[in-house]
């Protein structure tokens, strides 16, 4: 095992054979030895206090502060309450006035006299396009951003998350328009094309006319929730610790497979997060897909037909004409959006928190 | 299991920076050699230039020549996967993957070598473990998280992952600078019986660890700040401690300066 230095320079890790020479040079461990003695001055009264105890403050800026961040947290719940009221006091005499079933009927006529309208279908659009879009957007989005962190020279990779997130700042409208106005020619040439050669899918079947479609809306709205993906993940994967990633890259791992051993699982909360803001996003989506869908009621998971309809779009296509019962019905139907989107969320907390003893230690 | 790595005129970049100028040393297999030498000196620099993690750093170069059995690992032609899987390395602080249990953090390697077979991965999981002097503490709960054991089982789940692979020279960066000293003891008596299989190269800040574990010692300065660490004086450990040629290294390990 070598013999035995003089002395040790740092004998913190030293253990058990710490041996101290006789000749101590006036090195820096012997005014270390002897600082604490020298810096205690007796009976000083510094910040540490000299004297006797003082009470602790009744009132004063921490109190306050606590109170004040109280006030906020019991504020959000009061609010999220009096919005439930309301909503549920408008909506329970308009379902009340419902004379099919709220759940099942495919329809919506609520400003008739003889209300009739039924959920379903706009819950059932609204699912279908939300997840195709995710389905479309998330792969995509994680590529952007895993090339934004871990490819991309970091000039280009700032440069183009900044585009990204200018993305996420144009209006839905202005998207609602491009694509009922310009991107409906290639996705309904797109249309026609799938159904020649694939239309025994169910998916893609029908006689037409295609366009203003499920797969329209669903393109449209993957492109506006792509930067908040994209952005939130490029965030997640850029706090890979770097100890991780050398660690994976000593034992030999290409860069993708780095990626694949560190980062990703790394990231999967923020991941997970991440879409499901996403999801979030094109869930309470409206007027882009009230201009770009074909509004019928119906289910179908028919793609690529003239067809589908939303909650929210629903929402802002009737808002308009609707009486006193269409507006509550409206509103019942806003409620629905409200349990589905809960639903989502606790699903996405109970992913990540079946995994909590791998991810809290990750911290 | 172990080769011989030798360095000519190894000089490192970060940059524009010289970290280390014209490095000349060889390692002979199955033995420990350690690099000591004041902070920033370049004995880490040098140290992750030899499985060429030097590079992963952007702007980061090396020229000089390193070869391991002969062979140049700076080669064109070189897979610098492969390098790294031949000359594994275990850092300064303990990073198991945070997401993976202990035994998939020991299999982390050989999973991204391709290997798929349970049995395969079971039997080199428990030798790996077992080498790590680990196995004892860990076989129950090898499905637990890596990251809940403490620092000094963390060190030595981060070296079974390392030697999981079968290496041939395995590197190490102050591998016990966070630990206690008991943990560091045990990362000792570890070295010490991993020597039969590799070639071990440790960087240290504690002399009494160089002196105990290793067989040669490098001893690493630099001039003043800014300027390139050079390899002041590379012997036998014994000779490095006892009765050193160069001055400087008497001033270091003595504890005149550094």
């Amino acid at each position: 095992m070598g013999e035995t230095p003089h002395r040790s320079a740092d004998a913190g890790t030293g253990g058990t054979r710490v041996t101290q020479s006789h000749e101590w040079p006036a090195g820096a461990s012997a005014r270390v030895a002897e600082a604490p003695v020298s810096t205690r001055t007796p009976g000083g009264s510094g910040l540490g206090g000299g004297g006797a105890l003082p009470r602790a403050r009744k009132f004063g800026a921490e109190r306050a502060f606590r109170g004040l961040s109280m006030a906020a947290g019991a504020a959000v719940l009061v609010i999220i309450a009096a919005i439930a009221i309301f909503l549920i006091a408008k909506a329970v005499p308009a379902l009340r006035a419902d004379t099919e079933n709220f759940w099942t009927y495919e329809g919506w006529s609520p400003n008739e006299t003889e209300p009739k309208f039924g959920i379903g279908t706009l819950a059932f659009g609204t699912v279908l396009s939300s997840a195709l879009a995710l389905l479309i957007a998330v792969p995509v989005a994680l590529g952007i951003a895993l090339y934004l962190s871990h490819y991309a020279p970091r000039r280009v990779g700032t440069a183009l998350g900044f585009l990204i997130d200018l993305l996420a700042a144009v209006p839905s409208v202005v998207f609602g328009l491009w694509g009922r106005d310009v991107f409906i020619n290639p996705v309904r040439d797109f249309s026609v094309w799938l159904n020649t050669y694939f239309g025994w899918l169910p998916i893609f079947g029908g006689d037409g006319p295609f366009g203003r479609s499920i797969l329209l809306g669903a393109l449209v709205l993957a492109i506006m929730v792509l930067p908040i993906i994209t952005s939130l993940s490029r965030e997640v994967f850029l706090q890979t610790p770097t100890a991780n990633e050398e660690a994976a890259l000593a034992l030999g791992a290409t860069r993708w497979e780095m990626i694949r051993t560190a980062v990703l699982p790394y990231g999967r909360p923020g991941i997970i997060a991440a879409v499901m803001l996403g999801l979030g996003r094109a869930l309470g989506e409206t007027i882009a897909l009230a201009m770009t869908l074909g509004i019928t009621f119906g289910i179908s998971f028919n793609l690529i037909q003239n067809g589908g309809n939303t909650i929210a779009a629903n929402i802002a296509n009737a808002f308009g004409e609707a009486n006193e019962t269409g507006r509550g019905a409206l509103i019942a139907s806003g409620l629905v959006l409200f349990a589905i989107t809960l639903i989502v969320n606790i699903t996405a907390r109970a992913i990540i928190y079946r995994r909590r003893e791998f991810t809290e230690s990750a911290a | 299991m172990a080769k011989r790595i030798e360095a000519s005129n190894v000089t490192a970049y970060y940059g524009a920076f010289k970290a280390i100028e014209n490095i000349n040393l060889t390692v002979e297999p199955k033995t420990v050699t350690a690099l000591i030498g004041p902070s920033g000196c370049g004995k880490s620099t040098f140290l992750r230039s030899i499985n060429r993690m030097h590079e992963v750093l952007p702007g980061a170069r090396v020229e000089g020549s390193l070869t391991i059995d002969d062979q140049d690992i700076y080669d064109r032609d070189v897979d610098v996967t492969a390098v790294r899987r031949m000359i594994g390395m275990v850092f300064q602080r303990p990073n198991p993957f945070p997401t993976m249990s202990i035994y998939e953090n020991v299999v982390a390697g050989l999973r991204l070598n391709g290997v798929r077979k349970k049995s395969i991965l079971d039997e080199a999981a428990e030798k790996a473990l077992r080498s790590a002097n680990l196995w004892d503490e860990v076989k129950d709960r090898l499905g637990k998280p890596g990251a809940g054991l403490s620092g000094g089982q963390q060190q030595r789940l981060c070296i079974a992952r390392t030697i999981a692979v079968e290496p041939q020279v395995v590197l190490m960066d102050e591998p016990c600078s966070a630990l206690d000293p008991i943990s560091t003891l045990a990362i000792e008596d570890l070295i010490f019986q991993l020597k039969d299989k590799f070639t071990i190269i440790i960087v240290t800040h504690n002399m009494q660890q160089a002196a105990r574990v290793s067989d040669r010692t490098a001893f690493f300065s630099i001039d003043k700040t800014g300027e390139p660490g050079r390899l002041i004086e590379y012997d036998s450990t014994q000779k490095i401690f006892s009765n050193p040629s160069q001055k400087k290294t008497e001033d270091y390990i003595t504890g005149r300066f550094g």
